[in-house]
């Protein structure tokens, strides 16, 4: 197979080209890197490639495949991990100067998960500092730029993992989502991305911002590597007290082309004011073709929508606050270089390793729990919390899955948001309240603005209900063909030449 | 001082938990060990890490609760204590605010005046920080992250108290408790249970109390009973003068027998508790409760009057040996042995207590085994020994745990039962003793006591007494 070849494979179908002798994971690893090392001078997706250990895990993967050890799905298949995800012996930094010099000595539950199942590290893909934004502009190592057009960012705060899948830099990635992290940036990047319900997959590893409402999951080219690859990261873990035991984690068996009665409520609130023409025309066209497939389509008022925001700034800013206390200069990472006494230092080391973004919201979180204004803040937000999860009880009772937008516009240009943090804050609207109520949540492109740039359909699913949001994602996705940006093709092109 | 002033004290008290493990990772809580040894990434804190709960501790908290007549919450949580400080690896330590997992109940205690209930706020669990060694020869400071993560109860009381000794009853009283219950050997030295007294005065009669102080750094009874004193006279004094008592935290010297400001209200931490959302809430079932419950070792009451009904022991010998679980551990495994209870408790009530108090140590600090008092006991009871010899045995086993048949055996201590050796001595000491002899016919009954002594010693104290008595009397006529 030539690179271009390997390259355009989804994860699945790499998967089992591998399985087959077709193609080798070090085939499929060399391709990947040669595409990466196009790429990134115009995209910054990485802040760490490991381009010899990726190169020797494929070796031994690529024996233990042919040995008959390895026979899962992915086995072979190279990935690219969101920079706070922690793996035992590779820099692990949260795109933060605080962390810039940190090696793990020990793997995130979902990361070893992945390893038994035969994948193959790249490296670490780029993100908003502690996954505190929506554009992978506040990293401390550049930002990153979407595939599709390098003057607009990619999203985020998994920006980096979903411009590697989208440039073909990896077959699949792990991103995290605690207010639309996965999902608000695969509909900027024309990717699918999908948070599960928190819980499914354990915490363990991943450097925590909002530790109640954090949740890893897959960015991929489609939904049914998404849902394959869930099916390997979803485990109860006795390390994460949070985590759930579940029984009903063989997601791929949802992958049906068949929506005949599936109800699918489009809440009202979500197809009102703020929200883009084209990418509203293109969500509701999304909902016809599953209506078309004999899906009931119908239109509802969800409410609560106005509160998720603020309860959200203030509930994953205080959980924030306490979370990144630890970075302190004592024990690892950035310590600033001269300074007064033990406070001197906590103070330098603070103020010079985290980005402003991330300040923005410690000194917000601290607020929020400090005496006088808990009750006032935090624990109104937390009320708020049990009033946008019973609003969506209510809405599952009538529909299977909420199908909405996952942004209200497409990739803004670079720059453009990091002015306005209110503004950027305003742009999660529709991921954030799915956070609020654990609930899982899928992303799947369904079409391109005027400019070019992709837009997604959102299918939010009840708690532990991932299968519908898979069923309707897969069948929405069969009238369509998967699209890579230009770009990525034209590096490959490239290569094909040579 | 012209005024009647009457003292407020409450306790906070901090019991390191015997779990094996710590409370949130699979580290070993055991003492010691080189710095940063007994750590992982969660007890450092690491990023990424997350904590699970350790069981036991929740069943020891709720058996020192349950044995204190706490209400329990059955639905508790764990929350936050925000604030940096390089011992706490998160700078958050992971205690409870909101729903403690104990409140509301008393202890006894005795007093002069009869019995007194001390209130129970709540206990709460959490963690333990790391210990900072600052190193002032290489002026830097180091952190051993070993104790990081090791389980605590707080127990903290009402204000409740008046005095240094209810302070003191009090304290006995709880040790007693939690160690009966096996929840914690309580060791002040070591560190495993620690008080924090919050003291304030105010004129006898009023009904509102006064500006409080809270003391810490208390290492044993006896600091804590010179600390409350120091502290009452200092702030009765501040009164006097008319000058205002400064509600403050304040570290006391037991070596100076002063205390010294650490910190004032006005630099009060906000910790910004909140709840920790990496655990989730502690669910206390009904029939957890009752099987802790049905599960409770018998406590120093139960043991007490067990001890009077069993062994048939006086309600004071009862009352001394239970005064100490680890005496009352000692006189039941030698009971056990030799079936002899009230040998048994002879020898800790009158030898083993006088030892202590002449080296100034706890019952906790014995280390001699069970078997070897009770070989002491069959040794004197078959008459292989005499009760004399018995003590001076006795204290080799307090102090060195040796093997007393070993050691009758080695240094030829058996009682001498040659009655023809025993006569030509005793005919001796009455040749060499005639002033005694004739007292002893004047009816001086001193007299034959010290001849009995001074066979003794002749003999090293290994005859039989009853054959000593029998051969003198004989030869006096």
């Amino acid at each position: 197979m030539t690179a271009k070849e390997i390259l355009s494979l989804t994860a699945v179908q790499l998967g089992k080209k591998i399985k087959d002798g077709e193609v080798t994971s070090v085939e499929a690893v060399k391709a990947v890197l040669d595409q990466i090392k196009a790429m990134e001078p115009l995209l910054n997706s990485f802040v760490t490639i490991e381009e010899e250990k990726a190169l020797e895990q494929a070796e031994e993967v690529q024996k233990r495949i042919e040995a008959g050890e390895l026979t899962g799905p992915l086995a072979g298949v190279p990935v690219a991990v969101k920079d706070n995800i922690c793996i035992d012996g590779m820099k692990t930094t949260c795109s933060s100067k605080i962390l810039w010099d940190f090696v793990p000595t020990y793997t995130a539950t979902a990361v070893e998960n992945l390893k038994r199942s035969g994948a193959v590290i790249l490296g670490k893909t780029n993100m908003d500092e502690f996954a505190m934004g929506s554009t992978t502009e506040t990293s401390a190592y550049g930002a990153t730029r979407n595939p599709w057009n390098p003057d607009h960012v990619p999203g985020g705060s998994s920006g980096g993992s979903c411009a590697a899948v989208a440039a073909a830099e990896c077959f699949y990635a792990l991103g995290s989502d605690t207010g639309g992290s996965i999902r608000q940036p695969a509909s900027f990047c024309g990717v699918t991305g999908l948070k599960p319900t928190y819980g499914t997959i354990s915490r363990y590893g991943l450097i925590a911002y909002g530790s109640s409402l954090d949740q890893i999951g897959p960015v991929a080219k489609d939904v049914t590597d998404c849902a394959a690859v869930l099916e390997v990261l979803a485990s109860h873990d006795e390390k994460d007290s949070t985590s759930v035991e579940r029984k009903d984690c063989d997601f791929t068996e949802a992958l049906r082309d068949d929506v005949k009665g599936m109800r699918i409520g489009i809440p009202a609130d979500y197809l009102g004011e703020g929200l883009d023409l084209e990418v509203r025309e293109a969500v509701l066209k999304a909902a016809r073709i599953l209506e078309e497939k004999g899906a009931i389509l119908e239109t509802f008022d969800l409410g609560m929508v106005e509160y998720a925001i603020p309860a959200y700034y203030v509930i994953a800013s205080a959980e924030a606050s306490s979370n990144l206390s630890r970075f302190d200069g004592v024990k690892y990472g950035y310590r600033a270089k001269e300074y007064d006494g033990l406070h001197g230092m906590y103070k330098k080391s603070r103020s010079q390793g985290f980005g402003p973004e991330v300040k923005r919201r410690i000194m917000l979180g601290s607020f929020v729990l400090s005496s006088g204004y808990y009750d006032a803040y935090y624990l109104k937000a937390l009320k708020t919390k049990a009033l946008i999860k019973k609003a969506f009880d209510e809405a599952f009772s009538k529909y299977d899955v909420i199908l909405g937008p996952a942004s209200p516009s497409t990739a803004p240009k670079l720059g453009e948001s990091l002015s306005d943090p209110l503004k950027m804050y305003l742009g999660d609207i529709y991921t954030i309240s799915v956070n609020l109520a654990g609930l899982p949540g899928l992303t799947v492109p369904c079409g391109k603005d005027s400019k070019g740039l992709p837009i997604g359909v959102q299918f939010i699913g009840d708690c532990f209900k991932e299968k519908n949001i898979i069923r309707a994602g897969f069948a929405f996705e069969q009238n369509r063909s998967y699209e890579m940006p230009q770009m990525a093709a034209d590096a490959m092109a490239g290569k094909e030449e040579k | 001082m012209s005024k009647q002033y009457e003292t407020v004290i409450g306790l906070e008290v901090h019991v390191e938990l015997a779990t094996k493990t710590k409370i949130f990772c699979a580290c070993s809580t055991e003492f010691g060990g080189a710095p940063n040894t007994h750590t992982c990434p969660v007890c450092t804190g690491m990023p990424g890490s997350l904590p699970v709960l350790n069981k036991q501790v929740v069943e020891y908290a709720l058996a020192v609760g349950l044995a204190v007549n706490c209400q329990i919450n059955q639905y508790c949580k764990f929350d936050r204590k925000n604030y940096f400080y390089p011992d706490n690896p998160q700078n958050y330590q992971i205690s409870q605010l909101y729903l403690p997992i104990c409140h509301d109940g008393h202890v006894e205690i005795d007093t002069p005046a009869g019995k007194k209930k001390i209130g129970i706020h709540e206990i709460h669990m959490e963690e333990d920080a790391g210990k900072l060694i600052h190193d002032e020869w290489e002026d830097c400071s180091l952190v051993d992250y070993n104790r990081s993560g090791v389980p605590l109860i707080e127990i903290v009381s009402e204000p409740d108290m008046r005095s240094g000794d209810e302070v003191i009853a009090y304290l006995e009283k709880l040790r007693l408790i939690i160690q009966y219950l096996g929840a914690s050997d309580c060791k002040l030295q070591e560190g495993s249970m620690r008080a924090d007294v919050n003291l304030s005065v105010r004129e006898a009669g009023s009904s509102e109390l006064g500006t409080r102080t809270e003391m810490k750094n208390l290492n044993s009874f006896k600091a804590i009973a010179r600390a409350i004193e120091g502290e009452r006279k200092r702030q009765i004094e501040l009164i006097e003068e008319g000058k205002p008592v400064v509600q403050e935290t304040r570290r006391w010297d037991d070596n100076k027998e002063s205390s010294y400001a650490m910190r004032s209200k006005e630099d009060a931490r906000d910790y910004r508790y909140f709840p920790d959302p990496d655990l989730p809430p502690v669910v206390i079932s009904d029939e957890w409760i009752g099987n802790i419950k049905s599960r409770q070792p018998e406590l120093r009451t139960e043991k007490m009057a067990r001890y009077q009904e069993e062994f048939k022991l006086s309600e004071y010998d009862a009352d001394i040996i239970t005064g100490s679980k680890h005496m009352a551990d000692i006189f039941e495994a030698v009971t056990a042995i030799c079936g002899k209870a009230k040998e048994a408790a002879n020898w800790l009530m009158v030898e083993a207590m006088r030892l202590l108090k002449e080296h100034d140590m706890d019952p906790e600090e014995m280390t001699f085994s069970a078997e070897n008092l009770a070989k002491l006991i069959h040794l004197v009871d078959n008459g292989t020994i005499n009760r004399t010899v018995g003590k001076e045995v006795f204290e080799k086993i307090f102090a060195e745990n040796i093997d007393p048949e070993q050691y009758v055996e080695e240094k030829g201590l058996r009682v001498v039962n040659d009655e023809e050796e025993l006569r030509r001595v005793i005919e001796g000491i009455v040749s060499a003793n005639p002033q005694s002899v004739e007292d002893y016919h004047s009816g001086k009954e001193k007299a034959f006591g010290f001849l009995v002594g001074q066979t003794m010693r002749s003999m090293k104290g290994k005859a039989d007494p009853g054959a000593v008595n029998r051969i003198l009397k004989e030869l006096l006529g």
